[in-house]
């Protein structure tokens, strides 16, 4: 075996994305810190620091308590459950689908939740304390289906991105067709669907955090298959890798992680995929370091969008959902366009 | 080392059919499969690496059939390098040369001492230790395609099989990758099966040439014994001149068989 001493040396050099990697952790970390902390001073009645963690660390029935303690901290950890949950979904999915366009509507989450949604708000408005049950069932059914359907001695991104385009279709109509029946109770849906967390609190965070974090932890424990599958499902399979086996797991796995965020949040898009792709084009797609960073920047982002949907249009309230599509867009777009020189060159 | 029986291959979309392929090779041959599009050449090569299910027969690598055998398994034994690999892949050589350990790893730990050293090693053999940190999108043609090469090696194989390995690469690469090949099989006793599109190149680094056309070994042995008139009429249709230069063959192509007389 051939061991020199050039190796030793070159094993310290540095990778080439070492330095944008940790530029990018730590002002995510910052922005994190930063930004719960603001969402928790800002809205209607601001506080000041010092009153917010008076208000945390005392009990008692003070305003601040009440607004900080009740309202915007279990608000702003939902916030942050979600964004991470999205996030870190569209990143799997885009690494499974080989396809920088995925996220967790591809896989029949968002039209398979809001069809389950819908028909909960709209025909048994009795049974409303199910909802976020039935979103997260039709949202995993859904994705079971479209796997299913594309399964052919084997599936393939192409066919399980195709099936899931017509099975998003045929459950688009069925909302459509659902809204439009029912045109006098609509109303109560379109909170829902344009996706947002107000009026969360305590009840839904213990609803959702074992959930998140169980999902979480397996998917950093998926990140070696998630590695494997981006070499192609040839190379996984010469390499002794089950392609299959991980694919479907993978699937499930951001199935389940954007469940969760569909379960309270409703149907908040945009997340998904743009994180995960903004993420990417900083420090490259190597799963290792894309997870984590998507994760952290979905946190960041859903805090922020949400306390700017709270507060800019006073006394109203803008879904979020809504707003990281106005804002998310033409961000998206700015992005876009910067970066397509760099992109075009790699 | 090798052995293939009474392979078959259907694939009834484009009416193509392996017939009943018939191979032994034994260690530490280098074996080219030649023919023209659409023969089989690379049907057959990924059939051996279990890529794909043939109908009947089966393939036996050291005496055991690739069926009974798990991918994992199969992956200690056997390397391949499929033709079209991502060129947007962003890992660094050391990076992608890891994977090939991959099939030796139990769970997720880091890798092992042994893994390490045989990482040096096949970046070493490569001779892309330098570009141990280097992106692949930023290498060139024949730097990435030994980098990949180097990953493959990094299973410790004793079969290693290549699909077109030097197709896009300029004839310097080439020649880089080919020798490399050689490299390979004699100072580690790799076998070594690949598909080859330029035939001067096949005669002058394999021990043996497959000749393959509409799924059916047409001829088979060594390059002397391959390189004739007839092969390159019957399998290629055109008429060509064989000469001879210090031991090796080449060919030059005159011109297409009937197309002259028809037109």
């Amino acid at each position: 075996m051939v061991t020199s001493a050039t190796v030793t040396k070159s094993e310290k050099v540095a990778h080439p994305y070492a330095k944008k990697r940790r530029t990018l952790f730590v002002t995510l970390a910052l922005l994190l810190v930063v930004s719960g902390i603001g969402s928790l001073m800002i809205g209607p009645v601001s506080f000041t620091l010092s009153e917010v963690w008076q208000s945390l660390v005392t009990e008692g029935d003070t305003l601040a308590h009440r607004i900080v303690w009740e309202l915007r901290l279990p608000r702003m950890l939902i916030g942050a459950i979600v964004g991470m949950s999205l996030a870190v979904a569209g990143a799997i999915l885009q690494g499974v689908m080989q396809n920088p366009l995925a996220d967790p509507g591809i896989i029949g989450v968002t039209s398979g939740a809001g069809l389950a949604a819908t028909a909960i708000m709209i025909i048994f408005p009795a049974y409303i304390g199910f909802l976020p049950l039935a979103a997260f069932l039709g949202a995993l059914v859904t994705a079971l289906l479209i796997y299913a359907m594309s399964w052919k001695k084997g599936t393939s991104p192409v066919r399980i991105i195709l099936v899931g385009v017509a099975i998003n279709a045929i459950l688009g109509a069925f909302l459509n067709a659902l809204m439009l029946l029912y045109s006098d109770r609509v109303q109560a849906a379109l909170p829902w669907l344009a996706g947002g967390i107000a009026g969360v609190g305590w009840v839904q965070f213990d609803m959702i955090i074992w959930y998140a974090l169980a999902a979480l932890v397996l998917a950093i424990i998926f990140i070696p298959h998630l590695r494997l599958l981006r070499l192609g499902d040839e190379m996984a399979k010469l390499l002794g890798h089950n392609v299959e086996k991980s694919r479907f797991l993978l699937i499930v796995l951001s199935t389940l992680l954007a469940g969760i965020a569909v379960s309270v949040a409703g149907l908040i898009g945009f997340v998904g995929l743009v994180v995960p792709h903004i993420v990417r084009m900083m420090i490259g797609d190597d799963s290792r370091y894309l997870l984590p960073a998507s994760a952290l920047g979905g946190a960041v982002l859903v805090i922020i969008a949400d306390t700017i949907a709270r507060t800019a249009f006073d006394p109203m309230e803008l879904p979020v959902g809504i707003l990281l599509a106005f804002l998310g867009g033409p961000f998206f777009l700015y992005i876009i366009q910067k970066g397509r020189g760099s992109v075009a060159k790699s | 080392m090798l052995k293939v029986e009474q392979l078959q291959f259907e694939r009834p979309t484009t009416h193509f059919e392996l017939q009943s392929v018939d191979l032994h090779i034994p260690k530490g041959e280098i074996v080219s499969l030649i023919g023209p599009n659409g023969s089989g050449k690379s049907t057959l090569l990924r059939l051996i690496a279990k890529l794909m299910k043939p109908e009947s027969g089966a393939v036996y690598v050291d005496g055991t059939s690739i069926e009974s055998l798990s991918r994992k398994t199969l992956a200690r034994q056997l390397a391949m390098l499929p033709q079209m690999n991502d060129h947007q892949l962003e890992l660094t050589v050391g990076e992608l040369v890891e994977f090939g350990r991959e099939p030796h790893r139990k769970g997720y730990g880091r890798l092992k001492k042994e893994d390490e050293a045989i990482i040096d090693w096949a970046l070493d053999v490569t001779n892309m230790q330098s570009y141990r940190h280097r992106l692949l999108p930023g290498l060139s043609g024949g730097e990435r395609q030994r980098a990949w090469i180097a990953m493959a090696i990094a299973q410790r194989p004793d079969v290693l099989l290549l699909d077109e390995p030097t197709t896009y690469l300029d004839i310097s690469h080439q020649l880089e990758v080919m020798e490399l090949v050689t490299h390979l099989n004699e100072a580690y006793g790799m076998t070594i099966v690949m598909v080859l599109h330029d035939l001067n190149q096949a005669a002058r680094y394999s021990d043996r040439l497959i000749v393959l056309k509409d799924g059916a070994v047409q001829y088979e042995g060594a390059p002397e014994c391959v390189f004739c008139h007839d092969m390159f009429r019957e399998i290629f249709d055109i008429d060509a001149s064989i000469h001879e230069q210090g031991g090796t063959l080449f060919f030059t192509p005159n011109r297409k068989c009937e197309a002259v007389c028809s037109l």
